[in-house]
């Protein structure tokens, strides 16, 4: 049972970055690599708005989101729409590239040492015997809400719409006058700040250090494969698939297997059923 | 005739290297049916793209409404009045019939003037109300093809640029689609701009024709007079005539080269 909750907690923020690069990936065809810098950035942004200036959690948290939501949005506007078009290689070293500058960055900024973030879940609850401790509650919950609020914007929003048909069909968007350009860094925006929010979800439970970001981002991509690249319910469950085998692996598997088991079961997956969880092949009408 | 709503002189249009269009240069009147006729490869759908910003000419201009639109971004020149519905339909597959049609609509503020195109929309199209909360994707070509004309109406555009509309139609549903085509352009003075392969249907449709070969303009004239032409007739329409001898001449060359 607490495996069980540990396991979803990190499960959730797997799924909420592999959210992110479906995300990008179904708009623009891009593979963002960077996201978990990104994540980094949030907890750091964070970080800093609470300790070293003192202000309210939350209030670090919406500044932290918005900040790196905004950055997303420019570095779309300023970096990779300029490599649109070029091939896939070139985008995939790009990001890789930024994350590595953005890890930089951070060290410059905030130094390279571990830090605590501290938040208002510290508590426990004892329910029947298992303990439930508010972090990793927080951000199962944490990820709930996010889940929700992006549904009903993307269901139930103009624009929210908008971006769905976007990325459906770029060309005829463009036809129906949608500012498919604005729409892209929108979607930048949104991706860069769920994983701004992962990233201070996650951050009292593995601590802020500037690689936070590196061996998340990987077990999301994972998930994000699990999930059938291009799935959004795919992505989340696939990211709470990934946290939950990790977990129980490293409890009940000898040493090691926590973390090559999520990759195994990946490559079990790809062999069994190639197109992901919630995969879905597209087919064109003529 | 009146004046020209949309005015396309001597563009030129490049895939690459590879020029695609050849100074071409039209008239759309107010109010009108053009079409533009042409093979495969004649560079129709790309003067189409050309005019609707999506490609961007190497010269010449396009005047839509007295302002030049030529290399301006295809949500702009919508957003100025015209409707491109692309060869292909296009439709968003996972998006509800509705959801696309109010796609069409994104430029739009009134939601009162949405809601009733919307209710013209499905008057001319019953199929569509039927299946307004079924997935785009799921819809057949034809009903495909409709949801197409009726997304671009919902933007209330003074033209319509119709890609091939026909294409992969059976004949009956085709003569559906031209009936409405022409009711929207009497009823609501929606002037269009229609390219086809089928010279049949586009020229009884059309009131004036523009015919195209590799990138040329090659005839120009009112539609009545296109169909009696001895060129149009053979190789656009297939009506062989037998020549004196009572042989049919394989060799025969077209006139305007």
């Amino acid at each position: 049972m607490q495996l069980t909750l540990n396991g979803l907690a990190v499960g959730c923020i797997y799924g909420l970055v592999a959210l992110g690069f479906v995300l990008i990936y179904k708009a623009t065809e891009l593979v963002n690599f960077a996201q978990g810098d990104l994540l980094m950035l949030g907890a750091f942004v964070c970080y800093m708005a609470v300790v070293w200036w003192g202000l309210d959690y939350w209030v670090g948290f919406l500044i932290a989101v918005v900040a790196v939501g905004a950055f997303g949005a420019l570095l779309d506007r300023v970096v990779l729409r300029q490599v649109i078009g070029q091939p896939q290689f070139a985008v995939v070293m790009l990001t890789i590239g930024l994350g590595a500058m953005f890890r930089t960055f951070a060290s410059v900024t905030w130094g390279s040492e571990i830090y605590t973030l501290p938040t208002p879940f510290s508590g426990v609850w004892t329910v029947g015997g298992v303990t439930l401790s508010h972090q990793y509650l927080s951000i199962v919950f944490g990820t709930l809400l996010l889940c929700g609020v992006l549904y009903a914007f993307f269901n139930h929003t103009r624009i929210g719409v908008a971006m769905q048909a976007t990325s459906q069909n770029q060309l005829a968007a463009y036809y129906m006058g949608i500012p498919v350009k604005l729409i892209f860094s929108l979607i930048w925006a949104i991706s860069a700040g769920v994983a701004a929010a992962a990233g201070i979800l996650l951050a009292p439970v593995t601590l802020i250090d500037i690689n936070m970001g590196l061996a998340v981002a990987l077990k999301a991509f994972a998930a994000a494969v699990l999930g059938g690249f291009g799935s959004i319910p795919g992505a989340l469950m696939g990211g709470i698939v990934i946290g939950l085998i990790e977990l129980y692996a490293g409890a009940t598997l000898p040493e090691g297997f926590k973390d090559t088991a999520p990759y195994i079961v990946l490559l079990i997956m790809l062999i069994v059923r190639p197109q992901g969880l919630f995969g879905t092949m597209a087919r064109k009408k003529v | 005739m009146a004046e020209p709503i949309l005015k396309v002189s001597n563009i030129e249009t490049y895939y690459g290297p590879i020029m695609a269009i050849r100074g071409v240069s039209f008239d759309v009147p107010k109010g009108s049916i053009v079409t533009i006729l042409g093979a495969n490869g004649a560079g129709k759908t790309t003067v189409l793209k050309t005019v609707s910003g999506v490609m961007d000419p190497q010269k010449g201009s396009v005047v839509f409404d007295g302002r030049e639109i030529q290399r301006m971004d295809p949500d702009k020149v919508m957003r100025l009045g015209i409707s491109h519905v692309p060869e292909g339909r296009e439709v968003f597959p996972f998006l509800s019939v509705r959801e696309n049609l109010n796609m069409g609509a994104y430029t739009r503020r009134d939601a009162d003037g949405v809601a009733q195109d919307l209710e013209t929309v499905f008057g001319y199209f019953p199929v569509l109300k039927a299946r307004a909360e079924q997935r785009a994707g799921s819809l057949s070509g034809g009903e495909q093809q409709m949801l197409a004309i009726s997304r671009a109406l919902m933007a209330r555009p003074q033209v319509i640029l119709l890609d091939e509309p026909s294409l992969g139609l059976s004949p009956k549903l085709v003569k559906d689609i031209f009936e409405i085509v022409v009711r929207i352009n009497r009823e609501r003075g929606v002037t269009i701009l229609l390219v086809e392969q089928n010279a049949n249907m586009a020229l009884q449709t059309a009131d004036y024709g523009y015919v195209l070969e590799v990138g040329r303009i090659v005839m120009a004239d009112t539609c009545k007079r296109l169909m009696e032409k001895e060129d149009i007739k053979e190789f656009y329409l297939g009506i062989k005539e037998e020549s004196a001898r009572g042989k049919r001449r394989w060799k025969k060359r077209k006139t305007w080269r």
